[in-house]
């Protein structure tokens, strides 16, 4: 999921869905050796389970009327400009945020592992030690220490999404599945698009599009729209910025065009295009971009354009990950709409940060 | 926006103004009752008095000016009522020189008031006769800020009125009360003497106002005389013969409308200082009839009613809400006098009440953008999304205006509470977000309760731990508690004890109002004063209300949710630990507070485990107090409302377990604690929707947005579904404030840039480098919602 507000991780209290109940979160895990890279599914016995790390309510930009995203944890790309930074790992992360840690030590004490110690006024961690278990955030008063990603059920989700079910039915609005790449975690994601379809609540889901075709089958099949990142048309490149080639994104989107176009409109697609500096901010990528997607069969697909936002640094910090285009600005408005002029040019229907503007 | 050269010099005048105190009312209140020693019927000595000021009082034209009428000599001269509550010197100085809410003083006015006013009045006034006659107990506890009391500096008031001016003249009125005394059965009804003592004064009042209007004729007629100029001698000679007309008669233009109301309104707050000044009520409804035939006989414009209205607009912003002090002036520091404009809603007989005038009104508030009046729309389902989104681009210009009511739940709170149908839809709300059936009701606001500190007091064994004094009932020893709902248990005791001192302290100020300070002018324009021939103070109104507002919810539902969370359930923390750490205000136990804070349930987030218990200090406060009977025939009820007062409650409650420091402010009305909502707004809505509004007599809930949320038009549609949401779930009111943590923050570094800036406090807007400090950081601390 890209270019939003940042997203609190777990800044809920014990008001929040997942924040509140940092005490739990991770207890029980099965925690896999190795990242995983497709098709995430985690079953235990036949409750299916899956890797969250935020829900957030009245989001507005996902699609229409008030939703509800619910973001999974586990992403196959690595892009450079990820405001999510927690959603690339499938696994539980512990957060530091030097900025309201009060030092008392707790952490310190409550930690069975030995794993924390102070230093320069800092609580560092031996992440070799860690067992995500979580008993430092549990301990902590004032959530600078918390753990990232939640194991939950689809009822639990579910339970969730139902909340603001009054805000979807006044307003059109539903619930968007977003992530990292919630397709990673397809028994799970199409578990609760059934469950979201069995209650008549709209649903969306925003994928990167790097996925086996048969796995973006099932999604599209059970989904009512789909937001489908398309972010720089040059496979080197994107290779270099995003971590992998865009080829299988590409050729989804071809086959999800067919699909549409041979079987009438059972689902909508919007294409969502970032607009990084020093990434894809040149003619020739939305060129590029404006004559693969005019060729696609069928009805011309809409594209919105998403400015890049200068959200997440402090995410990254409490990750203790590096942030690749710290010093990046957003791209000016003009080059905005001169990026849109281009599509249009190409007659693809265009709308900048969800604004549609002819001028 | 447009404002005519007219208007945008008149606009200028009232915002240039600045509040002073004018003795004339004084003055002229004291001549008299020296002139007339003899005894006479409280109602009879009133509206003589009443008469005598209005005949004698300044008559003001302002240049270029339409409508006229002004309280005091000038905008923003304000009179005084030495006989509620006589300012000493001292007063008068703290009046001049404090740095907020400050009137001008002058060396002349002091002078007068050593001389004059200060030795007739002092002895005599309301309020003494309030502090002398209310129990030990009573006084224990409003000094140790458990509650407020709104009588003691200014006279009941909080009605609004309906349509009858605009069918009727003062003549007119001047028959029912012909009818009401022939109807008189002087043989068996032994307040038959009664009754005609107060429908005489009722009429003397008639003729007073009259009369008030003539002397305008006059003046306006010499002014017309001198002027040189043709254009406006015509405007003049025009306008004099309006006041000729109205308010003698019923009015036949628009233009007559509003001159006729203004008559009544300056009526109002000249023979008191009632709470809510007063208003028009649904204004848009109420001249509708008078806009459609000007268009249609040619004698109106949309441009001249637009203009009438904006003038209409500036009579209001001239007149401040009298001087308070002391407690009052921290429970309502403002210079708002609460007179709300309300616009759509339902007609008496249930349609959609949202008209062509509703959106002019609409465009007046923006093109003014002026505190008062204040202004709200009472939406309905009815209502179509136009009129909410034309609302959403005035509030986004971040002025805190309109406020946005529940208009289908009011009829339903009105009902509730034994109202006719068709008065319930023509009722509303006035000043705040209470609620009245228009016209016909005296629902009056006895006073703020400080939950918190109840509750405080409750663990304390009845001692108030900030002076130690035993001023509650001892409910046994907290920790001595085996579950949470024998805190709960004794929380109940506790409130019943004050509320009974509370209403008990009532029972007597209703009396003191009835017996020595009758409203025969407020009286004639409530249903069924004149039928009945009673005094708007005595039980005149058809309903009755009486109010206590409830203050802190939010916060005593945090406190109740990390107590029972991490005392009883998770049993992590002991509550003697607990009540220790609260002593000493968390000095060295702050890792404890920051749990408190940041690990508890808070209401606000849809979280039932808070929400529930917010459920449960709801029906503790509603049994202690709805239903209860007053001394006018009518009934006690709820509601949930702060104006000011959550700050100063705040200072005199100590460190709570939510982690809250001692003195700092409490939660305002329904909302959650400032800083306590963390899943944006849907989370606060669902939350405050699981309060049964219903029950109450009105609700306040602030909500800030960040302004980027209203920008876009998919943005306003969110805005809409937002608040009929909120609708659907009976919510009651909700205000917002569109303006960013860091415009305030510039405000309060440089303020002298920022005096035009305007946010939403409690039921009003108000200029934020007016506001004290304290409430300026409580406004920014409130939550600030942002698109995500």
């Amino acid at each position: 999921m890209l270019f939003r507000a940042p997203a609190p991780f777990l800044e809920g209290g014990s008001g929040a869905e997942i924040g509140g109940r940092v005490d739990q979160v991770g207890a029980g895990t099965v925690r896999p050796t190795a990242r995983e890279t497709t098709g995430c599914l985690q079953v235990k016995g036949t409750i299916v389970r899956g890797m969250i790390f935020d829900i957030m309510k009245f989001a507005i930009h996902d699609g229409e009327g008030i939703r509800t995203t619910v973001f999974f944890k586990g992403c196959p790309l690595e892009c450079w400009w990820c405001h999510n930074p927690e959603s690339r790992s499938s696994q539980p992360q512990r957060i530091y945020r030097a900025g309201r840690c009060i030092h008392c030590g707790a952490c310190i004490e409550a930690c069975p592992e030995d794993a924390l110690a102070r230093e320069n006024g800092r609580i560092v961690a031996d992440l070799s030690r860690c067992d995500l278990r979580g008993r430092c955030a549990h301990a902590c008063p004032t959530e600078a220490t918390a753990i990232v990603g939640k194991e939950m059920t689809v009822a639990e989700v579910m339970e969730a999404i139902r909340r603001d079910r009054i805000f979807y039915d006044q307003s059109g609005g539903g619930v968007t599945f977003s992530g990292g790449e919630p397709g990673m975690q397809l028994d799970f994601l199409c578990a609760l698009l059934d469950a979201c379809a069995a209650e008549g609540i709209h649903t969306a889901v925003d994928t990167c599009g790097h996925l086996p075709w048969e796995a973006m089958e099932q999604v599209v099949r059970r989904t009512n729209l789909l937001l489908f990142d398309l972010k720089v048309m040059d496979a080197e490149l994107h290779a270099r910025f995003a971590g992998v080639g865009n080829e299988q994104i590409l050729r989804n989107l071809e086959l999800l065009a067919q699909m549409r176009a041979v079987e009438g409109m059972p689902y909508d697609i919007l294409i969502r295009v970032p607009v990084v500096p020093g990434v894809n901010d040149d003619d020739a990528n939305f060129e590029r971009l404006a004559t693969f997607l005019s060729r696609l069969p069928g009805e011309r697909l809409p594209v919105d354009l998403l400015p890049y936002q200068k959200f997440g640094r402090s995410k990254y910090e409490a990750l203790g990950m590096p942030h690749r285009l710290a010093g990046t600005e957003p791209p000016p408005d003009e080059q905005m709409q001169r990026f849109a002029a281009i599509l249009r040019s190409h007659c693809l229907p265009v709308t900048v940060r969800g604004v549609h503007d002819e001028s | 926006m447009s404002r005519s050269a007219r208007v945008e010099k008149l606009r200028a005048q009232s915002l240039e103004a600045k509040p002073w105190i004018s003795t004339e009312r004084a003055e002229l209140l004291t001549t008299f009752h020296k002139k007339h020693r003899q005894a006479l019927p409280a109602p009879i000595q009133r509206a003589l008095a009443f008469k005598y000021i209005l005949g004698h009082k300044t008559i003001r034209i302002n240049e270029g000016e339409l409508i006229v009428g002004e309280r005091g000599e000038a905008p923003k001269a304000t009179p005084t009522y030495p006989e509620i509550c006589c300012h000493s010197v001292e007063d008068l100085e703290v009046l001049n020189s404090r740095p907020k809410t400050s009137f001008a003083t002058s060396e002349e006015a002091r002078r007068v008031y050593a001389a004059d006013i200060i030795p007739f009045w002092q002895g005599k006034t309301i309020r003494e006769m309030i502090f002398r006659d209310m129990t030990q107990g009573w006084k224990d506890a409003y000094e140790a800020g458990v509650f407020t009391e709104f009588m003691e500096q200014r006279a009941p008031g909080h009605t609004v009125l309906d349509d009858k001016i605009y069918r009727k003249g003062f003549l007119d009125f001047e028959q029912d009360i012909d009818e009401s005394l022939a109807g008189l059965d002087e043989l068996n009804d032994r307040d038959a003497w009664s009754k005609r003592q107060e429908l005489e004064a009722m009429r003397i009042c008639i003729h007073a106002l009259i009369r008030y209007a003539e002397r305008h004729a006059e003046k306006i007629r010499q002014l017309a005389q001198e002027t040189d100029d043709d254009v406006r001698r015509g405007e003049l000679l025009e306008a004099a013969d309006i006041c000729d007309w109205v308010p003698a008669h019923a009015p036949r233009t628009f233009h007559e409308a509003l001159q006729y109301y203004w008559f009544v309104h300056v009526g109002v707050i000249t023979e008191l200082n009632t709470w809510d000044s007063f208003n028009p009520g649904r204004l848009d409804q109420h001249l509708l009839p008078f806009y459609r035939k000007g268009l249609a006989d040619g004698t109106l414009t949309e441009e001249k009613a637009r203009e009438l209205l904006q003038c209409f607009w500036v009579k209001f912003n001239n007149q401040p809400a009298p001087p308070k002090v002391g407690v009052t002036a921290a429970e309502s520091g403002t210079y708002t006098d609460f007179a709300l404009i309300n616009t759509g809603g339902v007609t008496p007989d249930g349609r959609d009440g949202v008209n062509e005038l509703t959106y002019i009104i609409l465009d007046v508030i923006e093109e003014m953008r002026l505190l008062q009046p204040s202004s709200c729309l009472q939406v309905s389902k009815k209502n179509p999304d136009q009129f909410l989104r034309r609302a959403g681009k005035i509030i986004k210009t971040g002025f805190g205006q309109p406020s946005i009511f529940n208009c289908d739940v009011i009829a339903q709170e009105l009902v509730r509470q034994g109202k006719r149908i068709e008065d319930a839809r023509c009722g509303g709300s006035s000043g705040c977000v209470e609620v009245g059936a228009f016209g016909k009701e005296n629902y009056c606001l006895t006073g703020y309760m400080n939950l918190p500190k109840i509750f405080e007091i409750s663990l304390n064994r009845g001692v108030d731990a900030r002076t130690g004094r035993r001023i509650g009932i001892d409910c046994g020893d907290p920790t001595d508690c085996t579950s949470f709902g024998e805190l709960i248990d004794a929380f109940r005791r506790q409130l019943r004890h004050f509320v009974d001192i509370k209403i008990r302290g009532n029972n007597v100020i209703e009396r003191l109002y009835a017996m020595y300070m009758p409203t025969p002018f407020l009286s004639l324009l409530i249903d069924d004063c004149i039928a009945r021939g009673k005094d708007y103070h005595d039980g005149g109104a058809r309903y009755d209300s009486s109010y206590i507002q409830g203050v802190g919810l939010g916060s005593l539902t945090d406190i109740f949710a990390a107590i029972k969370h991490h005392v009883f359930d998770a049993g992590v923390v002991p509550l003697s630990e607990l009540l220790a750490a609260l002593r000493d205000d968390f000095e060295g136990r702050e890792p404890l507070r920051q749990r408190l804070w940041n690990k508890s349930p808070k209401y606000g987030n849809d979280d039932d485990y808070a929400d529930d218990l917010m459920r449960s200090i709801f029906e503790v406060y509603f049994e202690a107090i709805d239903g209860r009977p007053n001394t006018r025939g009518g009934n006690y009820h709820i509601n949930l409302l702060p104006t000011t007062v959550h700050i100063y409650f705040g200072s005199v409650t100590g460190a709570t377990a939510d982690g809250r420091r001692a003195g700092q402010p409490l939660s305002d009305g329904v909302s959650p604690v400032q800083g306590a909502d963390r899943l944006g707004p849907t989370a606060v809505l669902k939350s405050v929707g699981k309060m049964d509004h219903v029950r109450t007599g009105g609700t306040l809930l602030n909500q800030k947005l960040a302004p980027e949320l209203l920008e876009t038009e998919e943005g306003l549609t969110n805005f809409v579904h937002l608040v009929r949401s909120y609708f659907l779930m009976d919510g009651h009111h909700i205000q917002f404030n569109v303006v960013t943590a860091e415009t305030l923050r510039a405000a309060q570094r440089e303020p002298e840039k920022h005096r035009d800036l305007i946010v939403r406090v409690a039921g009003y807007s108000d200029y934020f480098c007016d506001l004290s400090e304290a409430l300026q950081q409580e406004i920014i601390t409130r939550t600030e919602h942002k698109a995500f």
